[in-house]
């Protein structure tokens, strides 16, 4: 399955409850309030377990985040070596 | 439990203050019905259960008023001094008569004017003085009273009802207008006696309560139901029914705030602050302290220890879970004070367990589980002979406490700059506790910026903690989304605010959307008389007396909070009585666990049964899909987040209300009932209608 559609399917049955309709790639979690500071942290577990890299604090800002285009970037730049942003 | 006479006398008030006065308690409900366009007939037995149904309230003795267009009905519980106390009481040539539930602590004050007026008495209760001040000066009696009270007065000559409630409204007071009749009582389930009167939820009350915790008064989570709003009055009269508000919370533009120095200030606070304790002490019965190791019940309680009673006894909450057990500063104060302490240990079995009793009494659905520890303890207080507590509620609201108050402050110091990352370090001292895992400094620090260009908006104080709230509707249903349709809260608020809002300084604005939605219908109503009377325990408040309130709103905001120092003013004014450990400690706010309440092993299978498909789909509150993933999530992760977990609350509190009062309301029997007095002024044919 495509690394897009994990973390999608992660975030629509956890944080949207099954309700993924109006989730848009770019669609910010912060603004749109879908995942708060707990969920920020099941997110990060979730990357780390599913996708073996571990996110450094200084990792875990909105530009590697806040959506799922985002993550998507965030998760190639890890998983191939690039650096990720950081603050 | 007898207490010898002696000990009831307070230091401070001589043997002849306390005998002459001395509050008769009355505890109690009441609860009415009146045809709006004159008489037309009332059954004895409606009112008898409408009073039955509040028989918890004043379980041991109730009376009745009715002739062919009102009926009057109250229960009381009776203490002392029966055969002056039982209501409803009458004036001097039985025009007026009132049923009654409260307190007026300055009555005896009121009453040496009534008498030198020539007014009668023939009690010794403050319900009587209340009438006849009423009888002398009308509506502008309210402004007079210092209490906590709901209460209903006939004036049979005029043929007009006047219903009124206390400033804040400490004391509960519901009606309805159905077939031109006015139907009204301290509680809902009073008012479902009449079975005619429907029973259905409130879309925009849901809508309501899952943005702001509560309903916007005057609305209640039932649809028609409504409650007569705090510091109003309404009188049915001549086939109409008016509504006036006569006091509002005092909002003062800085140049009508005192220009006091701090220690002036502290030094007045602490004289109004004993003085309003001491009047909440006259009772005929001992009175008690919540006592929970914070700075407002610590204070309250040391006041009364030091300036009237050294041997009060004293009541706390204990929890398993570390994150919320105050024990540690519960005991500080117990030994600093040296008082008989009696501490509740609230189990996650308990806590979880007592949900559906403690939904009952509080009559709407709840996002946090708070309440219920207070409801169990109220029940310990009972058992311990007592029968009133002061407690400390009010004090966050009034000298400002919350941490929602200091947020709105850094935020809107952080929105002159949203880029100083040296400005939005300041978020993580206001909550320590959630930003102590580095990981979400960045996180945290972006959900606190937002809505950072609204900081004009009257609504900005409050806006994160009902934007993240708002995330609940999530799990509406179709069909509840729907009738809700476009109705907009925040607007609804918006309208709702006095002129006097525009001129006030940001933090008194932010006071007043607290007090205004948050204190009664939630703090002062589930958390406070609603699970206290559930067991015949009455609460007073010395932080809400009005002047304690009048004068704080004179108080500019910076000594209210400065920098960003909690409570400023009420910390400096405890310091000479309580020990440093309270005065500095850091803000930890009554919580009571959530998820290892409701999903605990006793209490799992309640809740999934609860939340089950065909549960929710009798209700079509809620979309069972999505609950279905929430409960899933909830058993499956170890901490389950804020929202989450006030969603679980939430839901499950919204099917059991609808359950209990929709769905299943039985009712009480009329015959339940066998009043003490019954006053019976109908005419012949008006009495065939019972």
């Amino acid at each position: 399955m495509d690394n897009s559609v994990k973390v999608r399917e992660f975030v629509v049955e956890n944080f949207l409850f099954g309700d993924g309709e109006k989730l848009k790639d770019d669609t910010s979690f912060m603004e749109e309030g879908i995942i708060d500071s707990t969920g920020i942290l099941e997110l990060v577990f979730f990357l780390e377990e599913t996708f073996g890299f571990s996110v450094e604090d200084d990792e875990l800002v909105p530009d590697n985040m806040d959506s799922l285009q985002n993550i998507a970037r965030f998760i190639d730049r890890k998983l191939n070596g690039n650096p990720a942003k950081g603050a | 439990m007898g207490i010898p006479q002696k000990e009831r006398r307070f230091r401070g008030e001589s043997e002849g203050d306390y005998f002459s006065n001395r509050l008769i308690l009355i505890m109690c409900g009441i609860a009415g019905i009146c045809h709006i366009n004159g008489p037309d007939g009332l059954s004895l037995d409606s009112i008898k259960r409408m009073i039955g149904a509040l028989c918890h309230r004043g379980p041991d003795e109730t009376g009745i008023y009715i002739d062919d267009q009102v009926a009057l009905g109250h229960a009381r519980l009776s203490i002392i001094d029966l055969s002056s106390g039982v209501q409803p009481i009458h004036n001097e040539d039985k025009n007026l008569w009132i049923v009654y539930n409260g307190e007026i602590f300055n009555y005896p004050e009121l009453k040496k004017d009534l008498l030198q007026k020539g007014h009668r008495f023939y009690t010794t209760s403050d319900t009587e003085v209340l009438l006849h001040l009423y009888e002398e000066q009308g509506t502008d009696c309210l402004t007079q009273l210092n209490g906590q009270f709901a209460l209903a007065i006939w004036d049979a000559k005029k043929k007009e009802l006047f219903l009124a409630r206390d400033r804040v409204g400490i004391r509960p007071l519901y009606y309805t207008i159905f077939n031109n009749m006015l139907i009204f009582g301290s509680e809902i389930k009073s008012i479902f006696e009449n079975r005619n009167v429907s029973r259905q939820i409130d879309p925009i009350a849901m809508d309501q309560i899952f943005t702001f915790w509560t309903t916007l008064t005057p609305r209640t989570v039932f649809k028609d139901i409504y409650e007569l709003p705090p510091g109003h009055y309404m009188k049915a009269c001549d086939g109409k029914v008016t509504f006036k508000k006569y006091w509002d919370i005092p909002l003062y533009p800085r140049s009508e705030q005192s220009d006091l120095a701090p220690q002036e200030i502290c030094r007045q606070i602490q004289q109004l602050l004993q003085d309003a304790v001491r009047i909440r002490l006259r009772a005929d019965v001992p009175v008690g302290c919540y006592l929970s190791g914070g700075l407002d019940s610590s204070g309250a309680t040391a006041l009364v220890v030091r300036n009237f009673n050294k041997d009060v006894r004293t009541f706390g909450i204990r929890f398993d879970s570390d994150g919320y057990d105050e024990g540690e500063y519960q005991s500080l104060m117990v030994s600093h004070l040296n008082v008989n302490h009696t501490d509740l240990r609230a189990t996650n079995e308990q806590i979880g367990a007592s949900l559906p009793d403690c939904l009952w009494h509080c009559e709407k659905p709840l996002l946090r589980t708070g309440p219920i520890p207070l409801f169990l303890l109220s029940d310990v207080v009972r058992k311990s002979g007592y029968k009133v507590v002061l407690t400390g509620e009010g004090a966050d609201e009034v000298f400002g406490g919350y941490n929602i108050f200091r947020e709105a402050k850094v935020r809107r110091f952080l929105a002159k700059y949203p880029h100083s990352h040296i400005r939005a370090e300041l978020i993580g001292r206001l909550y320590p506790y959630i930003f102590k895992n580095p990981k979400l400094k960045c996180t945290l620090q972006s959900f606190f910026a937002r809505g950072l260009d609204q900081i004009d908006d009257p609504v900005f104080s409050h806006f994160i903690r009902w934007e993240s709230t708002k995330r609940i509707k999530t799990f509406f249903s179709q069909e509840l989304n729907s009738a809700v349709g476009q109705y907009d809260g925040y607007e609804q608020v918006r309208q709702s605010l006095p002129e006097s809002f525009g001129q006030a300084d940001d933090f008194s604005k932010a006071q007043y959307l607290e007090m205004a939605i948050f204190l009664s219908n939630y703090l002062l109503s589930s958390q406070g008389d609603r699970v206290a009377m559930a067991h015949s325990l009455e609460i007073r408040v010395p932080f809400l007396d009005p002047r304690v309130i009048n004068f704080m709103a004179k108080v500019p905001a910076k000594w209210k909070i400065l920098g960003l120092n909690e409570k400023h003013i009420l910390k400096k004014s405890f310091e000479g009585i309580l020990p440093k450990e309270i005065t500095s400690r850091p803000k930890n706010p009554y919580r009571a666990p959530i998820k290892q309440s409701l999903l605990n092993e006793k209490t799992a299978e309640y809740t999934k049964e609860v939340l089950s498909a065909e549960s929710l789909g009798k209700t079509g509150l809620f979309d069972a899909g999505k609950v279905t993933r929430l409960l899933r999530k909830a058993q499956a992760v170890e901490n389950l987040s804020e929202i989450d977990s006030m969603a679980l609350v939430g839901i499950l509190s919204s099917q059991i209300i609808h359950s209990q009062f929709v769905q299943s309301f039985t009712g009480v029997s009329a015959d339940s009932v066998a009043p003490a007095l019954i006053v019976d002024r109908r005419s012949k044919t008006s009495m065939a209608v019972s």
